[in-house]
């Protein structure tokens, strides 16, 4: 079914995690068919285990849906769900910038939260009309009017067209339906004879299909057998699939101009795909390639190393497997002392590091061991080079290092004013730089709103959880990146018996060297079974002692009874404490299970 | 070192044994024999024992005969040096059933001039009364579970006898059989170290020539397990529990009763026999639900384990003599781990060319063994080595746990 363009609806749905997105998103397929009752799965969208388990999106989905508005007019849908998770916000643009609207889903008993209003400006920067769905006007608690107060004082959008709805019981599904029909734009230019210009918004590998291009035709049309063109890379292909997602696979004769779909083009390697590239026709190219997005920045770096050594190469192959679905996983092999041969890997953020961890030990069947997140510093040299330090254990001699410039955020928090209090002296403790302090909403639903500059060194470091438990998980939290700056940082030591343990380096501003040096010497005391020998624990910067802690030395371990019934049963606990020993680590005359590092590096979980 | 030459000295002083008895298969063998019941379970224990009424004992009797005629035959020409009965509660046995265990010895393999025949006994009285039944069956010693010498910690122990049924039990022990030991369980809760000087020093005044002395230690699957989890208990914490020990080495070395193994003290020569094969990783055959033996064919070493269940074992051993599973013969390093681990409980320690003999693979077994570390448990004072052979101080044994894996090589 061809449409024109005037009847095609790109839209993006948008909203703060946990704002109930997918699920709408799951109604508006089964109200336009593209799924029956019985095909419904709680979150179709969400493809992955992890997506499903933990209630979020991380790879933007798209759906073509057919709707008949109470016009007559039967209009295409191409819905795309966006990831809601500050962490993927690179994703959210990408999608966004093949769209010409977005549904804005703001929870009724929650209101405008701090990942609303970024993707919010996401949007209205990329020129969208906006519609709001109030949504969740199920629940007891719902309010739609402070929800809608909140979206013009909050975000200062005009909420009179917004949409209450439920996602859950379909209640106000049509309104919405006819609001993006009515209220959205069709894409705006568009030329079916002018030469194929298609924007790649994204690729992933499928194991049958090989490599999957997600793309948005601009001018021309994409039809099987056409050669190809990437103009990125040069790389031609001829495509031998062209379909929709409604969400199923449908095989299609062609794209069209305005219109959203899928292409495979016996693609093996990822790589060749570069998201944002424009696609052209091989024989006949646009003149100018679209202005594509900025590529992925990784923020937060950590080590994964596996806890059996025997499984590097199985990592190794895992990592290259996950980043066939997922471009923004950069990661190197390096090695440490403490800890054997792993790899370091530069993630989007947080939520993005803990979810390839979790597809590494799901999907692969790894047992990882993951150092303390850190974040690039760029540091300047006294004979002028500057050096970007991706790992704290390569910091130069401290002699030659003139300054060291570390990323910093500028953060948005919306709280509770009960909460306030607590965040403002967690944002203080973090080195936070307060912007800005105003409230936002009246009466009983007034919230503060936080704009503080932080180090990102700061935040990676279990910010995230820290805010959340201290406003019970009424906070919500996003930031951007602002810059680099430089500061007071030291690369703070620990050492076990004299010895450095590699794996433990950090870099830490000099005020919270002594708290951070502390606490972990702490743990990592409790964590050191304790040995026939005293265990010297220290932290330090440079050569200066700044915490020590002591590991007592065994004075009674042995077994009061052992006969000949005894034999066995002692052999296999001392077998145990043997193999116990390949993944021990000699410091000085003693050894130091890795996993006592392991628990030392998890320290964040607290 | 003067400290190398000591050990010369003590080496060939304190090795009691005049041949070692080793892997051979000429070797003198240990009989033991594992009667699983007892009439109430102590909340310690942890070993095979089950609580039972109208046990079959004529067909426990013809099933423990089976398997003494099932072990002879793979293992003939050897010569029985000591003989066991372990449990459980051994003494609940009848004198007959451990004399037809005892003839079924007798009638299939040598025995030993010196034979030692020990009988695990609780001091009850019913059980006193059948010491002179078990003398007649062949039992020439006694092992007398009396755990503590006052009721309220008997009480503790979930012990079913008194203080004095105790006492009763030695007495009647000195007079009956040629040698007896009892077991003491030491650094009970709230015990005091002056408490257990006193204890002691009454316990050397029954003694005979021998004393077996346990810390209380707190084992899974057992209720002390769980009362001592919830808190309702607790033992001595492990720098005092290291000062009862090192106490109790004292003391008892003053009474002429030294420890001649991490728990056991003995005078010179009255050390037991049948123990000592386990410690020097001699051959044992043992029968019985959930015994173990190491048996030597043809130069390879075997482990074997019945099956633990009573029922099972009782059914299958009465047929076919034995119920263990068909175990693979020990790897070389397996039986240098299992010699070196036994033999560093004596306080002789073990020789070695007794270790290269375990070992069985015809070179030096000090290859399994990391030199370096070996040299930092001497520096620390916990071991000594000389040209001979290796033995750990008291601090050193006291250690013996975590100083095991430390020295040895990866596999």
């Amino acid at each position: 079914m061809s449409h024109t363009l005037e009847h095609i609806r790109n839209f993006a749905i948008i909203a703060h995690i946990d704002h109930g997105k997918s699920t709408l998103a799951d109604r508006l397929i089964q109200t336009c068919g593209g799924l029956e009752e019985r095909e419904m799965t709680e979150q179709v969208l969400d493809n992955t285990d992890i997506e499903r388990e933990r209630g979020i999106t991380i790879k933007a989905q798209t759906v073509r849906l057919e709707y008949t508005a109470k016009d007559g007019i039967t209009y295409q849908l191409n819905l795309m769900d966006t990831p809601g998770h500050v962490d993927f916000s690179y994703e959210v643009s990408r999608s966004l910038a093949s769209c010409e609207g977005s549904i804005l889903v703001v929870d009724a008993t929650q209101g405008v939260e701090a990942q609303t209003l970024a993707n919010v400006y996401m949007a209205i920067e990329n020129d969208h009309e906006i519609v709001p769905a109030i949504n969740k006007i199920d629940l007891p608690s719902a309010d739609v009017d402070f929800a809608k107060q909140q979206i013009e004082e909050v975000i200062g959008l005009d909420a009179s067209g917004a949409v209450p709805c439920s996602g859950k019981t379909g209640a106000g599904i049509h309104d919405l339906l006819e609001a993006i029909c009515t209220t959205l734009p069709p894409p705006k230019e568009g030329d079916r004879n002018a030469p194929t210009k298609a924007l790649l918004v994204d690729s992933w590998y499928d194991i049958y299909l090989g490599v999957v291009v997600l793309v948005r035709v601009v001018d021309g049309t994409l039809r099987k057998g056409q050669r190809i063109k990437f103009m990125s890379n040069g790389k031609m292909r001829e495509i031998d699939r062209v379909g929709m997602f409604t969400p199923k696979h449908v095989l299609l004769d062609e794209l069209g101009p305005g219109e959203m779909g899928f292409i495979t083009a016996s693609i093996k390697d990822i790589s060749e795909t570069n998201v944002g590239d424009t696609i052209t026709d091989e024989k006949r190219p646009c003149a100018e390639k679209l202005p594509g997005f900025k590529p992925s920045i990784p923020m937060v770096f950590c080590s994964f190393y596996p806890a059996d050594a025997g499984d590097f190469e199985k990592l190794r192959e895992s990592l290259g497997k996950v980043r066939l679905n997922d471009a923004s996983l950069h990661y190197e092999m390096e090695s440490s002392q403490a800890l054997g041969l792993g790899f370091r890997c530069g993630f989007l953020g947080l939520l993005h590091m803990e979810i390839i961890q979790e597809r590494l030990s799901r999907e692969f069947d790894l047992d990882l061991i993951p150092t303390a997140p850190s974040v690039v510093y760029k540091i300047n040299m006294t004979n002028g080079e500057q050096i970007e330090l991706y790992n704290p254990v390569d910091l130069p001699d401290v002699v030659k290092i003139k300054t060291i410039e570390e990323p910093w955020i500028r953060a948005t928090i919306l709280v509770p004013d009960e909460y306030l209090g607590g965040l403002l002296k967690l944002c203080q403790d973090r080195r936070g730089v307060q912007e800005q302090l105003t409230y936002v909403g009246s009466g009983s639903n007034a919230r503060a709103m936080l704009v503080y500059r932080l180090p990102l060194n700061e935040v990676v470091f279990d910010f995230y959880d820290r805010l959340k438990s201290l406003s019970k998980g009424y906070a919500s939290f996003d930031y951007e990146l602002d810059g680099y700056g430089e500061n007071d940082l030291v690369k703070l030591e620990i050492r076990v018996n004299e010895e450095p343990v590699d794996a433990l380096a950090m870099i830490v501003h000099r005020d919270s060297a002594e708290t951070r040096g502390r606490g972990m010497c702490e743990r990592l005391k409790d964590l050191i079974p304790r040995q026939m020998f005293k265990i010297a624990i220290q932290a330090a910067i440079g050569g200066k002692i700044i915490a020590r802690e002591n590991v007592s030395a065994l004075r009674k371990d042995v077994t009061a009874k052992c006969y000949g019934g005894d034999v066995s049963r002692k052999k296999k606990l001392l077998e145990k404490q043997k193999k116990g020993k390949a993944k021990m680590r000699q410091y000085g005359n003693v050894e130091i299970p890795q996993s006592a590092f392991i628990a030392a590096l998890k320290m964040g979980d607290e | 070192m003067p400290s190398e030459r000591r050990l010369c000295k003590k080496l060939s002083s304190t090795l009691t044994n005049p041949a070692p008895l080793g892997a051979s298969e000429k070797g003198q063998l240990g009989v033991y024999i594992h009667w699983p019941f007892c009439l109430s379970k102590c909340p310690y224990c942890d070993f095979n024992s089950h609580v039972r009424e109208g046990i079959d004992e004529a067909a426990w009797r013809a099933a423990y005969v089976r398997s003494v005629e099932h072990y002879a035959q793979r293992l003939p020409g050897r010569q029985v040096r000591s003989i066991f009965f372990g449990g459980g509660t051994p003494s609940l046995m009848s004198p007959e059933t451990a004399e037809a265990i005892i003839s079924e010895i007798q009638k299939n393999w040598q025995v030993s001039n010196d034979v030692e025949i020990t009988l695990e006994a609780n001091p009850t009285s019913v059980e006193i009364e059948k010491f002179r039944a078990f003398q007649m069956a062949g039992v020439n010693r006694v092992s007398i579970g009396v755990q503590a010498l006052n009721d309220t910690d008997l009480k503790f122990l979930g012990r079913e006898h008194s203080a004095k049924e105790a006492i009763q039990a030695i007495e009647t022990a000195r007079k009956v059989f040629d040698r007896y030991s009892f077991d003491l369980i030491y650094a009970r809760p709230e015990q005091s170290l002056s408490a257990w000087e006193d204890e002691l020093a009454r316990a050397q005044d029954l003694a005979d020539s021998h004393l077996s002395l346990y810390q209380l230690t707190i084992e899974r699957n057992t209720p002390f397990y769980m009362s001592h989890e919830q808190g309702l208990f607790s033992i001595p914490e492990e720098g005092l529990a290291a000062d009862f020990y090192t106490l109790t080495q004292e003391v008892m070395e003053g009474y002429g009763l030294p420890a001649y193994e991490v728990s056991n003290h003995a005078r010179a020569g009255e050390e037991s026999r049948h123990n000592m094969i386990y410690w020097t990783y001699g051959d044992y055959v043992g029968i019985g639900p959930g015994a173990h033996g190491r048996i030597t064919i043809d130069g390879r070493k075997y482990p074997t384990r019945e099956h633990q269940a009573p029922d099972i074992w009782l059914d299958r051993a009465g047929k076919d003599g034995t119920a263990a599973k068909a175990e693979a013969s020990l790897s070389h390093y397996d039986r240098f781990m299992e010699a070196l681990m036994m033999g560093l409980r004596l306080r002789a320690g073990v020789r070695w060319e007794d270790l290269d003999r375990a070992a069985g693979h015809g070179e030096s077994a000090q290859v399994f063994l990391d030199h370096a570390k070996l040299q930092t448990v001497q520096d620390q004072g916990w071991a000594l080595c000389d040209d001979d052979g290796i033995a750990l101080t008291q601090e050193g044994r006291l250690r013996l746990n975590a100083l095991l894996p430390y020295i040895l090589k990866e596999a």
